[in-house]
């Protein structure tokens, strides 16, 4: 497995206490990993990384070609993206999505994902695409939860309690916002929106309102 | 209102056997209505199979499982259910298709028996019209899979009677299920958010995203489920995905109700889910689930 310094620049959403990850990290590494909130500039700064196995951006919700460029689809090269899913206020979960271009290296993608599942976390792989996989699939789901609750469809217990019951979920969509904050689901959403243009990520009345109440 | 003694199922898919087992598990004698005879014989054989391992996990007592198949009765003449105080429909998602058995049921059935549909799209109002006794019916839809899942989301038309709706919960909770009141509305709860988030990702698979199995495993690593989508579609099956998008994108006209393109190439690929062997995933068996 290759070895792998991190150079921290900013807060990280994704590892913000230590972690085996952070942990095994080797200031001599081969391989190197950008965590916090301007990774990308980091790696920007950084200069020629090509014989490196692998380079590992940390992402926010912006796109990995910000950092890398594009190419007419040709794009990919031992840099990859990734971010330990987190849903706003909750602790980052176990998931790391790591982001691939059409040109990435079958050799960095597997270098990436070995370093990763050492330290106990699982990797889903996914194109470079606003959202990734888990914030694509759950923020339209949230916004029509909120939607449906202004307009009675049910309670907000028994919504919950439906899709707890009937889907096995662990917590219905609108416990699951109170408790992660709809604020922080509000801009997740609303980024989505602008880099999508589709109405199911535009936020739901109760997101904006809570956005709005943060404000000083 | 008269004791519920005997319930007929029509329909013997994935739903209608499993709303079976319930039924039967929970004692009442059932009858299992389908066209077909092999799909009865199919339900059959996966009951038998679902009550032996429930035995083997030591959830069900061993001298209940001739007992629970004593109850099971198929059928693929409808006036068997003649002596049925309850029925509860679970054929394909197509209004037509349901008025029609309906208005079979409604000659064959006594006065007193209720209808339910397990319907998850259609309005219960709509089924009810063409049922001849929209006063006695009720929506009931069952979870997938039926014998698992205990949520039973139960709509009264606009015609329900409160003494036939007050009925159908106390059976629905007789069956050791749990029923949650819901409007009359495309999907009620589960489906209006279950259809279009399931379609969001096959649209990922489409869009070239990420690749099935890495959406399942991120939506179970990040969320806690405990299937991914499209598991749980491959249990669901393409063919009856397209209909339930059909059925409730042709009422709420919503973009993310509509049935991907993708679905529809699987279907004529026979790529139907666990049913066929191959959906999104590979399987190397059609037992039902759970079992």
């Amino acid at each position: 497995m290759s070895t792998y310094a991190i150079t921290r620049a900013g807060e990280s959403r994704s590892f913000p206490l230590p972690h085996a990850f952070t942990d095994k990290a080797d200031a001599q590494g081969a391989a190197r990993v950008y965590i916090g909130t301007d990774a990308g500039k980091a790696f920007r700064a950084a200069g020629e990384l090509g014989a490196c196995p692998f380079v590992a951006i940390e992402l926010g919700t912006e796109c990995l070609g910000v950092h890398t460029g594009e190419a007419a689809g040709h794009e990919g090269s031992n840099v990859v993206g990734f971010a330990r899913f987190r849903l706003g206020r909750a602790d980052p979960s176990n998931l790391i999505e790591l982001v691939r271009q059409p040109a990435t290296r079958d050799g960095t993608l597997q270098a990436a994902r070995a370093a990763f599942e050492a330290a106990g976390l699982k990797v889903a792989v996914c194109a470079d695409f606003p959202g990734r996989i888990v914030d694509r699939l759950i923020r339209p789901y949230l916004n029509a939860a909120l939607r449906r609750l202004d307009e009675k469809l049910a309670s907000a217990e028994d919504m919950d309690k439906t899709l707890c019951l009937g889907l096995g979920y662990p917590e219905g969509p609108i416990s699951l916002l109170e408790r992660t904050g709809l604020a922080e689901h509000h801009d997740v959403t609303l980024a989505l929106y602008r880099a999508l243009g589709q109405e199911p990520y535009a936020p739901a009345r109760r997101a904006q309102v809570a956005k709005a109440r943060q404000a000083p | 209102m008269s004791e519920i003694k005997t319930i007929g199922v029509a329909g013997a898919g994935t739903m209608g056997a499993g709303i079976a087992i319930v039924c039967a598990r929970a004692g009442y004698r059932t009858r299992v209505f389908d066209l077909q005879q092999d799909a009865l014989d199919r339900a059959r054989a996966q009951t038998e199979g679902f009550l032996r391992k429930s035995v083997e996990r030591g959830k069900l007592p061993a001298e209940k499982l001739p007992e629970i198949m004593a109850q099971w009765q198929g059928t693929t003449n409808l006036e068997d259910f003649a002596d049925c105080d309850f029925v509860i429909e679970a054929v394909f998602e197509s209004l037509p298709v349901k008025h029609a058995l309906y208005a079979e049921l409604d000659k064959v059935c006594a006065p007193h028996t209720i209808f339910a549909s397990n319907t998850s799209t259609i309005s219960i109002t709509e089924i009810a019209g063409g049922s001849g006794r929209p006063d006695r019916f009720v929506g009931m839809h069952f979870c997938l899979p039926a014998q698992l899942m205990k949520l039973v989301e139960m709509s009264p038309g606009l015609a329900t009677t409160q003494d036939c709706f007050a009925t159908a919960w106390s059976v629905c909770e007789k069956l050791g299920q749990k029923p949650v009141r819901t409007q009359d509305t495309p999907g009620f709860v589960l489906n209006y958010f279950l259809i279009p988030f399931n379609n969001d990702a096959i649209r990922l698979v489409e869009q070239g995203v990420a690749e099935p199995a890495d959406i399942d495993l991120a939506i179970k690593t990040a969320m806690g489920y405990a299937m991914g989508p499209l598991e749980l579609l491959d249990l669901v099956g393409m063919d009856t995905q397209k209909l339930l998008c059909e059925a409730m994108h042709g009422v709420t006209h919503e973009p993310r109700a509509a049935c991907p393109p993708l679905v529809k190439r699987m279907i004529a690929a026979r790529w139907l889910g666990k049913k066929t062997g191959r959906g999104f995933h590979r399987y190397a068996d059609s037992k039902m689930f759970g079992a």
